[in-house]
Protein backbone atom coordinates (compact mmCIF):
# COMPACT_ATOMS: atom_id res chain seq x y z
CA UNK A 1 0.00 0.00 0.00
CA UNK A 2 1.19 3.28 -0.70
CA UNK A 3 1.29 6.43 1.42
CA UNK A 4 -2.32 7.90 2.45
CA UNK A 5 -3.76 11.66 0.16
CA UNK A 6 -6.60 13.31 0.45
CA UNK A 7 -8.85 13.11 -2.45
CA UNK A 8 -12.34 14.11 -3.60
CA UNK A 9 -14.85 10.97 -4.32
CA UNK A 10 -15.64 11.69 -8.07
CA UNK A 11 -11.79 12.18 -8.50
CA UNK A 12 -11.21 8.64 -6.87
CA UNK A 13 -13.55 6.88 -9.63
CA UNK A 14 -11.47 8.18 -12.17
CA UNK A 15 -8.17 7.69 -10.61
CA UNK A 16 -9.50 3.97 -9.62
CA UNK A 17 -10.88 3.44 -13.41
CA UNK A 18 -7.58 4.20 -15.08
CA UNK A 19 -5.48 1.94 -12.25
CA UNK A 20 -7.93 -0.53 -13.23
CA UNK A 21 -6.98 -0.32 -16.51
CA UNK A 22 -9.80 1.86 -18.20
CA UNK A 23 -8.81 3.79 -21.06
CA UNK A 24 -11.88 4.95 -22.39
CA UNK A 25 -13.92 7.93 -20.57
CA UNK A 26 -17.07 9.31 -22.87
CA UNK A 27 -19.24 11.67 -20.48
CA UNK A 28 -20.65 14.84 -20.03
CA UNK A 29 -20.74 17.53 -17.43
CA UNK A 30 -23.63 17.57 -14.33
CA UNK A 31 -23.38 18.15 -10.86
CA UNK A 32 -22.23 16.73 -8.54
CA UNK A 33 -20.49 14.64 -10.57
CA UNK A 34 -18.30 16.74 -13.02
CA UNK A 35 -14.97 16.30 -11.50
CA UNK A 36 -14.45 12.94 -12.69
CA UNK A 37 -14.75 14.23 -15.81
CA UNK A 38 -12.55 16.93 -15.21
CA UNK A 39 -10.22 14.64 -13.65
CA UNK A 40 -9.99 12.01 -16.78
CA UNK A 41 -9.80 15.26 -18.77
CA UNK A 42 -6.29 16.25 -16.99
CA UNK A 43 -4.96 12.58 -16.91
CA UNK A 44 -5.99 10.57 -19.96
CA UNK A 45 -3.29 12.36 -21.81
CA UNK A 46 -0.84 11.14 -19.66
CA UNK A 47 -2.21 7.37 -20.51
CA UNK A 48 -2.79 7.84 -24.36
CA UNK A 49 -6.47 7.17 -23.41
CA UNK A 50 -9.22 8.36 -24.96
CA UNK A 51 -11.33 11.04 -22.83
CA UNK A 52 -14.36 13.02 -24.87
CA UNK A 53 -16.57 15.33 -23.81
CA UNK A 54 -19.58 14.05 -25.86
CA UNK A 55 -22.07 16.10 -27.44
CA UNK A 56 -24.90 14.70 -24.96
CA UNK A 57 -25.22 11.96 -22.30
CA UNK A 58 -26.96 9.80 -25.08
CA UNK A 59 -24.15 9.70 -27.43
CA UNK A 60 -21.79 9.10 -24.64
CA UNK A 61 -23.59 5.96 -23.23
CA UNK A 62 -23.62 5.06 -27.27
CA UNK A 63 -19.82 5.72 -27.13
CA UNK A 64 -19.82 3.15 -24.25
CA UNK A 65 -21.73 0.91 -26.53
CA UNK A 66 -18.90 1.14 -29.14
CA UNK A 67 -15.76 1.16 -26.78
CA UNK A 68 -16.96 -2.43 -25.01
CA UNK A 69 -17.88 -4.11 -28.08
CA UNK A 70 -14.94 -3.65 -29.03
CA UNK A 71 -13.19 -5.00 -25.68
CA UNK A 72 -11.88 -2.15 -24.52
CA UNK A 73 -12.39 -1.08 -20.65
CA UNK A 74 -14.87 1.76 -20.41
CA UNK A 75 -16.69 3.93 -18.67
CA UNK A 76 -19.34 6.78 -18.35
CA UNK A 77 -20.40 8.70 -15.24
CA UNK A 78 -23.39 11.46 -15.01
CA UNK A 79 -25.81 12.32 -12.44
CA UNK A 80 -29.55 11.78 -12.65
CA UNK A 81 -31.19 13.16 -15.30
CA UNK A 82 -28.11 12.47 -17.66
CA UNK A 83 -27.98 8.92 -16.13
CA UNK A 84 -32.22 9.04 -17.71
CA UNK A 85 -30.72 9.89 -20.89
CA UNK A 86 -28.62 7.03 -21.05
CA UNK A 87 -31.43 4.74 -20.54
CA UNK A 88 -32.12 3.48 -24.05
CA UNK A 89 -28.29 2.68 -24.75
CA UNK A 90 -28.18 0.98 -21.45
CA UNK A 91 -30.96 -1.47 -22.37
CA UNK A 92 -29.29 -2.12 -25.49
CA UNK A 93 -25.96 -2.48 -24.36
CA UNK A 94 -27.72 -5.00 -21.92
CA UNK A 95 -28.88 -7.10 -24.63
CA UNK A 96 -25.43 -7.18 -25.95
CA UNK A 97 -24.28 -8.32 -23.03
CA UNK A 98 -21.45 -5.71 -23.16
CA UNK A 99 -19.45 -5.36 -19.94
CA UNK A 100 -18.78 -1.50 -18.92
CA UNK A 101 -19.32 0.69 -16.05
CA UNK A 102 -21.64 3.31 -15.37
CA UNK A 103 -21.65 5.49 -12.50
CA UNK A 104 -24.08 7.98 -11.25
CA UNK A 105 -23.60 10.27 -8.62
CA UNK A 106 -27.72 10.72 -7.31
CA UNK A 107 -29.00 14.55 -7.13
CA UNK A 108 -32.04 14.88 -5.60
CA UNK A 109 -35.42 14.64 -8.39
CA UNK A 110 -37.64 14.15 -9.26
CA UNK A 111 -36.84 16.54 -12.94
CA UNK A 112 -33.72 18.37 -13.14
CA UNK A 113 -34.15 18.38 -9.34
CA UNK A 114 -31.75 19.92 -7.18
CA UNK A 115 -27.71 19.10 -7.02
CA UNK A 116 -27.83 17.79 -3.07
CA UNK A 117 -27.62 14.71 -2.19
CA UNK A 118 -30.09 11.82 -2.76
CA UNK A 119 -30.72 7.85 -3.28
CA UNK A 120 -33.80 8.32 -5.24
CA UNK A 121 -32.52 6.82 -8.29
CA UNK A 122 -32.66 3.10 -6.28
CA UNK A 123 -35.76 2.09 -8.33
CA UNK A 124 -33.83 3.35 -11.61
CA UNK A 125 -30.80 1.64 -10.84
CA UNK A 126 -31.80 -1.56 -9.42
CA UNK A 127 -34.93 -2.22 -11.18
CA UNK A 128 -34.13 -1.51 -14.71
CA UNK A 129 -34.16 2.20 -15.76
CA UNK A 130 -34.37 1.15 -19.68
CA UNK A 131 -36.56 -1.10 -21.28
CA UNK A 132 -36.77 -4.95 -20.86
CA UNK A 133 -35.71 -7.67 -18.94
CA UNK A 134 -32.00 -6.78 -18.18
CA UNK A 135 -30.15 -6.33 -14.51
CA UNK A 136 -27.09 -4.94 -13.79
CA UNK A 137 -25.20 -5.32 -11.00
CA UNK A 138 -25.48 -1.94 -8.41
CA UNK A 139 -22.73 -1.52 -5.95
CA UNK A 140 -23.25 1.35 -3.19
CA UNK A 141 -19.88 2.62 -1.67
CA UNK A 142 -20.16 4.54 1.58
CA UNK A 143 -16.70 5.85 2.34
CA UNK A 144 -13.97 6.91 -0.70
CA UNK A 145 -11.60 4.28 0.53
CA UNK A 146 -14.33 1.88 -0.24
CA UNK A 147 -15.30 3.73 -3.57
CA UNK A 148 -11.98 3.28 -4.98
CA UNK A 149 -12.26 -0.44 -3.97
CA UNK A 150 -16.28 -1.04 -5.92
CA UNK A 151 -14.53 0.59 -8.60
CA UNK A 152 -11.82 -1.62 -9.45
CA UNK A 153 -14.32 -4.83 -8.76
CA UNK A 154 -16.84 -3.21 -10.95
CA UNK A 155 -14.46 -3.29 -14.19
CA UNK A 156 -13.85 -7.07 -12.43
CA UNK A 157 -17.12 -8.42 -12.45
CA UNK A 158 -18.40 -6.34 -15.80
CA UNK A 159 -15.56 -8.34 -17.94
CA UNK A 160 -16.41 -11.52 -16.02
CA UNK A 161 -19.92 -11.47 -16.84
CA UNK A 162 -19.69 -9.35 -19.57
CA UNK A 163 -22.55 -7.45 -17.92
CA UNK A 164 -22.88 -3.68 -17.32
CA UNK A 165 -21.66 -2.58 -13.86
CA UNK A 166 -22.83 0.49 -12.16
CA UNK A 167 -21.78 2.32 -8.84
CA UNK A 168 -24.33 4.40 -7.09
CA UNK A 169 -23.44 7.02 -4.66
CA UNK A 170 -24.67 10.25 -4.01
CA UNK A 171 -23.49 13.86 -4.28
CA UNK A 172 -21.84 13.59 -0.77
CA UNK A 173 -19.97 10.73 -1.42
CA UNK A 174 -19.34 12.56 -4.90
CA UNK A 175 -18.03 16.11 -3.15
CA UNK A 176 -16.20 15.37 -0.10
CA UNK A 177 -12.05 14.16 0.36
CA UNK A 178 -11.32 11.63 2.88
CA UNK A 179 -7.87 10.03 2.84
CA UNK A 180 -7.19 7.26 0.31
CA UNK A 181 -4.81 4.57 0.13
CA UNK A 182 -3.66 2.88 -3.21
CA UNK A 183 -3.09 -0.84 -4.01
CA UNK A 184 0.90 -0.68 -5.55
CA UNK A 185 -1.00 -3.14 -8.27
CA UNK A 186 -4.55 -3.57 -8.30
CA UNK A 187 -6.07 -7.07 -9.05
CA UNK A 188 -7.11 -7.05 -12.32
CA UNK A 189 -9.23 -9.96 -14.20
CA UNK A 190 -7.83 -10.64 -17.65
CA UNK A 191 -11.30 -12.03 -19.56
CA UNK A 192 -10.98 -13.94 -23.25
CA UNK A 193 -12.80 -11.33 -24.94
CA UNK A 194 -12.58 -13.27 -28.39
CA UNK A 195 -16.55 -11.90 -28.96
CA UNK A 196 -15.08 -8.54 -29.45
CA UNK A 197 -15.75 -6.94 -32.79
CA UNK A 198 -11.53 -6.42 -33.58
CA UNK A 199 -11.04 -7.13 -37.08
CA UNK A 200 -10.52 -10.79 -38.16
CA UNK A 201 -7.66 -10.19 -39.70
CA UNK A 202 -9.17 -12.56 -42.67
CA UNK A 203 -8.23 -15.59 -40.05
CA UNK A 204 -11.33 -16.09 -38.43
CA UNK A 205 -15.37 -15.54 -39.06
CA UNK A 206 -16.65 -12.02 -38.29
CA UNK A 207 -17.42 -11.73 -34.31
CA UNK A 208 -21.34 -9.80 -34.29
CA UNK A 209 -22.15 -7.18 -31.37
CA UNK A 210 -26.54 -6.84 -31.59
CA UNK A 211 -29.40 -5.95 -29.37
CA UNK A 212 -31.88 -7.43 -32.08
CA UNK A 213 -33.19 -10.54 -32.38
CA UNK A 214 -36.53 -10.59 -34.78
CA UNK A 215 -36.88 -14.04 -34.32
CA UNK A 216 -39.38 -15.00 -31.10
CA UNK A 217 -37.81 -18.30 -30.48
CA UNK A 218 -34.01 -16.66 -30.88
CA UNK A 219 -35.15 -13.67 -28.18
CA UNK A 220 -36.84 -16.10 -25.71
CA UNK A 221 -33.63 -18.14 -25.99
CA UNK A 222 -31.58 -15.20 -26.06
CA UNK A 223 -33.57 -14.25 -22.69
CA UNK A 224 -32.86 -17.47 -20.98
CA UNK A 225 -28.96 -16.94 -21.19
CA UNK A 226 -29.14 -13.18 -19.39
CA UNK A 227 -31.48 -14.78 -17.06
CA UNK A 228 -29.03 -17.45 -16.07
CA UNK A 229 -26.34 -15.15 -16.35
CA UNK A 230 -28.28 -13.00 -13.52
CA UNK A 231 -28.56 -16.12 -11.09
CA UNK A 232 -25.05 -16.77 -11.60
CA UNK A 233 -24.77 -13.29 -10.45
CA UNK A 234 -26.53 -13.46 -7.28
CA UNK A 235 -25.24 -16.73 -6.55
CA UNK A 236 -21.50 -15.13 -6.16
CA UNK A 237 -21.39 -11.25 -6.31
CA UNK A 238 -23.99 -10.25 -3.69
CA UNK A 239 -22.07 -8.01 -0.98
CA UNK A 240 -23.52 -6.94 2.45
CA UNK A 241 -21.89 -6.01 5.41
CA UNK A 242 -23.75 -6.26 9.19
CA UNK A 243 -22.71 -4.99 12.03
CA UNK A 244 -24.16 -5.30 15.35
CA UNK A 245 -27.31 -7.40 13.95
CA UNK A 246 -26.96 -10.36 17.08
CA UNK A 247 -29.01 -9.81 19.47
CA UNK A 248 -30.66 -5.94 18.53
CA UNK A 249 -33.82 -4.98 19.35
CA UNK A 250 -34.27 -3.39 15.68
CA UNK A 251 -32.20 -3.71 12.56
CA UNK A 252 -31.88 -0.17 10.39
CA UNK A 253 -31.17 -1.22 6.83
CA UNK A 254 -29.32 1.82 5.23
CA UNK A 255 -26.46 2.03 2.56
CA UNK A 256 -24.35 4.32 1.29
CA UNK A 257 -23.57 7.65 3.15
CA UNK A 258 -26.38 6.95 5.41
CA UNK A 259 -24.99 4.07 6.62
CA UNK A 260 -22.60 6.14 7.94
CA UNK A 261 -24.71 8.12 10.16
CA UNK A 262 -26.63 5.16 11.34
CA UNK A 263 -23.43 3.78 12.89
CA UNK A 264 -23.17 6.90 14.85
CA UNK A 265 -26.77 6.10 16.22
CA UNK A 266 -25.55 2.91 17.34
CA UNK A 267 -23.37 4.41 19.36
CA UNK A 268 -25.51 6.93 21.00
CA UNK A 269 -28.58 4.45 21.10
CA UNK A 270 -26.03 2.45 23.04
CA UNK A 271 -26.10 4.53 25.66
CA UNK A 272 -29.47 4.60 26.05
CA UNK A 273 -29.25 0.49 26.80
CA UNK A 274 -31.17 0.00 22.71
CA UNK A 275 -29.10 -2.10 20.43
CA UNK A 276 -29.87 -1.32 16.88
CA UNK A 277 -28.12 -3.27 14.08
CA UNK A 278 -26.89 -2.67 10.83
CA UNK A 279 -27.59 -4.66 7.57
CA UNK A 280 -25.84 -2.32 4.92
CA UNK A 281 -26.27 -3.72 1.13
CA UNK A 282 -23.23 -3.26 -0.65
CA UNK A 283 -24.88 -4.88 -3.37
CA UNK A 284 -28.22 -3.42 -4.00
CA UNK A 285 -28.98 -5.42 -7.11
CA UNK A 286 -28.54 -8.36 -6.35
CA UNK A 287 -29.94 -7.49 -3.05
CA UNK A 288 -28.72 -9.40 -0.48
CA UNK A 289 -31.85 -11.56 0.29
CA UNK A 290 -30.41 -13.66 2.45
CA UNK A 291 -29.10 -11.66 4.68
CA UNK A 292 -32.34 -10.21 5.81
CA UNK A 293 -33.89 -13.99 6.23
CA UNK A 294 -31.20 -14.82 8.74
CA UNK A 295 -31.81 -11.83 11.12
CA UNK A 296 -36.01 -11.82 9.94
CA UNK A 297 -36.86 -13.30 13.69
CA UNK A 298 -33.83 -11.38 15.61
CA UNK A 299 -35.45 -8.03 16.32
CA UNK A 300 -38.83 -6.52 17.14
CA UNK A 301 -38.87 -4.46 13.97
CA UNK A 302 -36.87 -3.45 10.86
CA UNK A 303 -36.45 -0.10 10.04
CA UNK A 304 -35.17 1.20 6.68
CA UNK A 305 -33.73 4.83 6.65
CA UNK A 306 -33.15 6.57 3.09
CA UNK A 307 -32.75 9.69 0.94
CA UNK A 308 -36.23 9.12 -0.77
CA UNK A 309 -39.33 8.26 -0.52
CA UNK A 310 -39.00 4.64 0.50
CA UNK A 311 -37.46 2.69 -2.80
CA UNK A 312 -35.37 0.08 -1.11
CA UNK A 313 -37.80 -0.45 1.70
CA UNK A 314 -39.55 -2.16 -0.43
CA UNK A 315 -36.99 -5.15 -1.18
CA UNK A 316 -36.50 -5.41 2.64
CA UNK A 317 -40.28 -6.23 2.95
CA UNK A 318 -40.33 -8.65 0.03
CA UNK A 319 -36.91 -10.29 1.21
CA UNK A 320 -38.38 -10.52 4.94
CA UNK A 321 -41.88 -11.73 3.16
CA UNK A 322 -43.52 -10.76 6.46
CA UNK A 323 -41.94 -12.19 9.20
CA UNK A 324 -41.11 -8.54 10.71
CA UNK A 325 -42.59 -5.35 10.74
CA UNK A 326 -40.82 -2.94 8.68
CA UNK A 327 -40.68 0.89 9.17
CA UNK A 328 -39.28 3.57 7.02
CA UNK A 329 -37.99 6.99 7.85
CA UNK A 330 -36.57 8.87 4.30
CA UNK A 331 -35.74 12.80 4.16
CA UNK A 332 -35.68 14.11 0.03
CA UNK A 333 -34.95 17.25 -1.90
CA UNK A 334 -31.14 16.76 -0.97
CA UNK A 335 -32.16 16.92 2.32
CA UNK A 336 -29.99 14.32 4.68
CA UNK A 337 -31.67 12.25 7.75
CA UNK A 338 -30.27 13.36 11.42
CA UNK A 339 -28.73 11.12 14.18
CA UNK A 340 -31.22 12.86 16.22
CA UNK A 341 -34.21 12.01 13.83
CA UNK A 342 -33.65 8.64 13.45
CA UNK A 343 -32.81 8.24 17.46
CA UNK A 344 -36.25 9.57 17.90
CA UNK A 345 -37.97 7.32 15.18
CA UNK A 346 -36.05 4.09 17.02
CA UNK A 347 -37.76 4.86 20.28
CA UNK A 348 -40.85 5.70 19.00
CA UNK A 349 -41.01 2.39 16.88
CA UNK A 350 -39.72 0.49 20.02
CA UNK A 351 -42.36 1.92 22.91
CA UNK B 1 -0.41 38.61 8.01
CA UNK B 2 -3.83 39.97 8.56
CA UNK B 3 -2.62 43.82 7.32
CA UNK B 4 -3.81 43.77 3.37
CA UNK B 5 -6.75 45.55 2.35
CA UNK B 6 -7.21 42.52 0.21
CA UNK B 7 -6.23 38.83 0.77
CA UNK B 8 -6.74 36.38 -2.22
CA UNK B 9 -6.37 32.32 -1.57
CA UNK B 10 -6.19 30.41 -4.37
CA UNK B 11 -4.72 26.83 -4.88
CA UNK B 12 -5.57 23.09 -6.36
CA UNK B 13 -9.04 21.99 -5.52
CA UNK B 14 -9.54 20.49 -2.56
CA UNK B 15 -5.83 22.66 -1.28
CA UNK B 16 -8.37 23.31 1.69
CA UNK B 17 -8.52 27.01 0.74
CA UNK B 18 -12.21 27.60 2.52
CA UNK B 19 -10.92 26.45 5.61
CA UNK B 20 -7.81 28.51 5.60
CA UNK B 21 -10.19 31.84 4.14
CA UNK B 22 -12.85 31.15 6.91
CA UNK B 23 -9.92 31.12 9.81
CA UNK B 24 -8.28 33.84 8.60
CA UNK B 25 -10.94 36.00 8.01
CA UNK B 26 -12.53 34.94 11.56
CA UNK B 27 -8.73 36.09 13.22
CA UNK B 28 -8.82 39.32 10.55
CA UNK B 29 -12.46 40.22 12.06
CA UNK B 30 -10.86 39.09 16.16
CA UNK B 31 -7.88 42.01 15.27
CA UNK B 32 -11.27 44.62 15.48
CA UNK B 33 -11.33 45.24 11.34
CA UNK B 34 -13.89 45.52 9.53
CA UNK B 35 -14.22 42.49 7.27
CA UNK B 36 -15.79 40.58 4.53
CA UNK B 37 -15.40 37.81 3.06
CA UNK B 38 -16.29 36.74 -0.61
CA UNK B 39 -16.52 33.38 -1.78
CA UNK B 40 -15.46 33.70 -5.51
CA UNK B 41 -16.18 29.49 -5.50
CA UNK B 42 -17.87 28.85 -8.59
CA UNK B 43 -16.65 25.16 -9.10
CA UNK B 44 -17.54 23.56 -6.22
CA UNK B 45 -21.24 23.47 -5.20
CA UNK B 46 -21.15 21.67 -1.98
CA UNK B 47 -19.16 22.42 1.17
CA UNK B 48 -18.59 26.46 0.58
CA UNK B 49 -18.09 29.19 2.72
CA UNK B 50 -21.75 29.48 2.38
CA UNK B 51 -22.16 26.76 4.81
CA UNK B 52 -20.73 28.41 7.60
CA UNK B 53 -22.54 31.89 6.74
CA UNK B 54 -24.56 31.67 10.44
CA UNK B 55 -21.23 31.59 12.11
CA UNK B 56 -19.85 33.92 9.79
CA UNK B 57 -22.24 36.92 10.18
CA UNK B 58 -22.40 36.47 14.00
CA UNK B 59 -19.01 37.57 13.90
CA UNK B 60 -19.71 40.70 11.82
CA UNK B 61 -18.06 39.55 8.85
CA UNK B 62 -19.88 40.23 5.83
CA UNK B 63 -20.42 37.54 3.76
CA UNK B 64 -20.94 37.26 -0.09
CA UNK B 65 -21.70 34.73 -2.12
CA UNK B 66 -22.38 33.13 -5.77
CA UNK B 67 -26.48 33.68 -6.71
CA UNK B 68 -26.93 29.81 -7.15
CA UNK B 69 -26.32 30.04 -3.56
CA UNK B 70 -29.75 31.04 -2.73
CA UNK B 71 -31.44 29.21 -5.61
CA UNK B 72 -29.85 26.07 -5.19
CA UNK B 73 -29.53 25.79 -9.30
CA UNK B 74 -25.94 25.10 -10.48
CA UNK B 75 -25.71 28.01 -12.82
CA UNK B 76 -23.59 30.14 -10.36
CA UNK B 77 -23.20 34.05 -11.38
CA UNK B 78 -21.27 36.77 -9.81
CA UNK B 79 -23.25 39.34 -7.83
CA UNK B 80 -22.68 43.10 -8.55
CA UNK B 81 -22.11 43.25 -4.59
CA UNK B 82 -18.32 42.20 -4.88
CA UNK B 83 -17.95 45.13 -6.94
CA UNK B 84 -18.35 46.73 -3.55
CA UNK B 85 -16.09 45.21 -1.94
CA UNK B 86 -13.37 46.90 -4.43
CA UNK B 87 -15.19 50.46 -3.88
CA UNK B 88 -15.47 50.34 0.03
CA UNK B 89 -12.12 50.05 1.22
CA UNK B 90 -13.26 50.66 5.27
CA UNK B 91 -13.41 46.79 4.25
CA UNK B 92 -10.50 44.22 5.11
CA UNK B 93 -11.52 41.42 2.09
CA UNK B 94 -10.60 38.10 1.91
CA UNK B 95 -11.51 36.12 -1.11
CA UNK B 96 -12.10 32.52 -1.53
CA UNK B 97 -11.39 31.55 -5.31
CA UNK B 98 -12.04 28.63 -6.40
CA UNK B 99 -10.04 25.14 -7.13
CA UNK B 100 -7.48 25.53 -10.25
CA UNK B 101 -7.43 27.38 -13.29
CA UNK B 102 -10.68 26.47 -13.85
CA UNK B 103 -11.55 28.70 -10.52
CA UNK B 104 -9.01 31.46 -10.82
CA UNK B 105 -10.59 32.64 -13.72
CA UNK B 106 -13.52 33.98 -12.19
CA UNK B 107 -11.19 36.15 -9.90
CA UNK B 108 -9.62 37.51 -13.24
CA UNK B 109 -13.02 39.63 -13.97
CA UNK B 110 -11.76 41.81 -10.67
CA UNK B 111 -7.86 41.84 -11.66
CA UNK B 112 -8.03 45.23 -12.79
CA UNK B 113 -9.38 46.08 -9.50
CA UNK B 114 -7.14 44.32 -7.43
CA UNK B 115 -4.23 45.46 -8.76
CA UNK B 116 -5.35 49.11 -7.77
CA UNK B 117 -5.41 48.16 -4.24
CA UNK B 118 -3.26 46.60 -1.33
CA UNK B 119 -3.45 43.54 -1.86
CA UNK B 120 -1.18 39.91 -1.45
CA UNK B 121 -2.06 36.44 -3.49
CA UNK B 122 -1.46 33.68 -1.06
CA UNK B 123 -1.31 30.13 -2.91
CA UNK B 124 -2.47 27.47 -0.58
CA UNK B 125 -0.98 23.83 -0.76
CA UNK B 126 -1.79 20.54 0.44
CA UNK B 127 1.10 18.65 -0.68
CA UNK B 128 -0.77 15.02 0.24
CA UNK B 129 -3.43 16.04 -2.78
CA UNK B 130 -3.29 14.36 -5.66
CA UNK B 131 -2.21 16.97 -8.20
CA UNK B 132 0.19 18.77 -6.29
CA UNK B 133 2.49 16.66 -4.14
CA UNK B 134 5.97 17.45 -5.85
CA UNK B 135 8.04 20.37 -5.97
CA UNK B 136 7.14 19.88 -10.00
CA UNK B 137 3.54 19.77 -10.00
CA UNK B 138 3.18 22.37 -7.51
CA UNK B 139 5.15 24.76 -9.95
CA UNK B 140 2.67 23.82 -12.76
CA UNK B 141 -0.11 24.62 -10.94
CA UNK B 142 1.02 27.80 -9.53
CA UNK B 143 1.64 28.81 -13.30
CA UNK B 144 -1.68 27.84 -14.29
CA UNK B 145 -3.40 29.52 -11.44
CA UNK B 146 -1.81 33.29 -11.88
CA UNK B 147 -1.83 33.05 -15.15
CA UNK B 148 -5.43 32.26 -15.78
CA UNK B 149 -6.13 34.75 -12.70
CA UNK B 150 -3.72 37.51 -14.42
CA UNK B 151 -2.29 37.91 -10.11
CA UNK B 152 1.01 36.76 -9.46
CA UNK B 153 1.41 34.61 -6.50
CA UNK B 154 2.95 36.15 -3.89
CA UNK B 155 3.13 33.83 -1.24
CA UNK B 156 2.58 30.18 -0.40
CA UNK B 157 1.14 28.44 2.36
CA UNK B 158 1.72 25.27 3.69
CA UNK B 159 -1.85 23.35 4.90
CA UNK B 160 -0.54 19.77 4.51
CA UNK B 161 -3.51 17.98 5.88
CA UNK B 162 -4.92 13.97 6.04
CA UNK B 163 -8.09 16.03 8.05
CA UNK B 164 -8.20 14.34 11.14
CA UNK B 165 -5.89 12.11 10.11
CA UNK B 166 -2.91 14.81 9.77
CA UNK B 167 0.29 14.89 12.01
CA UNK B 168 3.12 17.14 12.93
CA UNK B 169 5.71 14.94 10.83
CA UNK B 170 3.14 15.72 7.55
CA UNK B 171 3.52 19.85 7.98
CA UNK B 172 6.96 18.68 8.32
CA UNK B 173 7.46 16.67 5.15
CA UNK B 174 5.38 19.46 3.53
CA UNK B 175 7.44 22.29 4.43
CA UNK B 176 10.44 20.20 2.74
CA UNK B 177 8.32 20.32 -0.29
CA UNK B 178 7.50 23.76 -0.03
CA UNK B 179 10.79 24.97 0.33
CA UNK B 180 12.36 23.47 -2.41
CA UNK B 181 9.41 25.12 -4.78
CA UNK B 182 9.90 28.40 -2.87
CA UNK B 183 13.85 28.40 -3.89
CA UNK B 184 13.66 27.57 -7.14
CA UNK B 185 10.04 30.35 -7.87
CA UNK B 186 11.36 32.89 -5.05
CA UNK B 187 8.33 32.84 -3.69
CA UNK B 188 8.27 32.81 0.38
CA UNK B 189 6.14 30.76 2.58
CA UNK B 190 3.80 32.90 3.89
CA UNK B 191 2.51 31.03 6.83
CA UNK B 192 1.58 27.24 8.29
CA UNK B 193 -1.60 26.96 8.57
CA UNK B 194 -3.46 23.69 10.43
CA UNK B 195 -5.65 22.94 12.72
CA UNK B 196 -4.98 24.39 16.58
CA UNK B 197 -4.00 20.65 18.19
CA UNK B 198 -2.19 19.73 15.36
CA UNK B 199 -0.09 22.66 14.47
CA UNK B 200 1.12 23.51 18.10
CA UNK B 201 2.90 19.94 18.29
CA UNK B 202 4.95 20.86 15.26
CA UNK B 203 8.34 22.67 16.25
CA UNK B 204 9.68 22.68 12.25
CA UNK B 205 10.03 26.41 10.84
CA UNK B 206 9.83 28.75 14.00
CA UNK B 207 10.28 31.71 11.66
CA UNK B 208 7.43 30.89 9.59
CA UNK B 209 4.08 32.40 10.84
CA UNK B 210 1.75 30.03 11.85
CA UNK B 211 -2.66 30.31 11.12
CA UNK B 212 -4.08 28.14 13.66
CA UNK B 213 -7.28 26.77 12.75
CA UNK B 214 -10.48 25.67 14.19
CA UNK B 215 -12.76 23.19 12.36
CA UNK B 216 -15.77 25.12 10.91
CA UNK B 217 -17.37 22.38 8.44
CA UNK B 218 -18.94 19.27 9.55
CA UNK B 219 -20.28 16.73 8.00
CA UNK B 220 -23.66 14.71 8.88
CA UNK B 221 -21.72 11.62 10.90
CA UNK B 222 -19.48 14.22 12.44
CA UNK B 223 -22.37 16.39 14.01
CA UNK B 224 -23.13 15.20 17.81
Amino acid sequence: MGEKILMKGNEVIAEAALRAGCRHYFGYPITPQTEVAHYFAKKMPEYGGTFIQAESEIAAMNMVYGAASAGARVMTSSSSPGISLKQEAISYAACAELPAVIVNIVRAGPGLGGILASQCDYFQSTKGGGHGDYRMVVLAPSSVQELYELVVDAFNIADRYRTLCMIMGDGMLGQMMEGVEFSDQEEIFKADKGWAVTGTGMTRENNMITSIYIDPEILEKHNLKLQAKYREITENETRVETYNCDGADIIVAAYGTVARIIKNVIKTAEKEGIKVGLIRPITLWPFPTATFEKYAEVPKAFLSVEMSAGQMVEDVRLSLNGKSPVHFLGRMGGMIPTQKEILEKIREILK
Amino acid sequence: MFDRRITIFTGHFGSGKTEVSVNYALQTAERGKKTAIVDLDIVNPFFRTADVRNMLEDKGIKVVTPVYANTNVDVPSLPAEINTMFEDRSYSVVLDVGGDDLGARAVSRYKEQIAGEDHIHYFVVNTRRPMTRTPEEIERMIWEIQTTAGIDVDMLVNNANLLGSTTPELLGEASSILHKVSEKLSIPIGFISGMQEVLFEYSGDPDIERLYMIKNIRLPWEEK
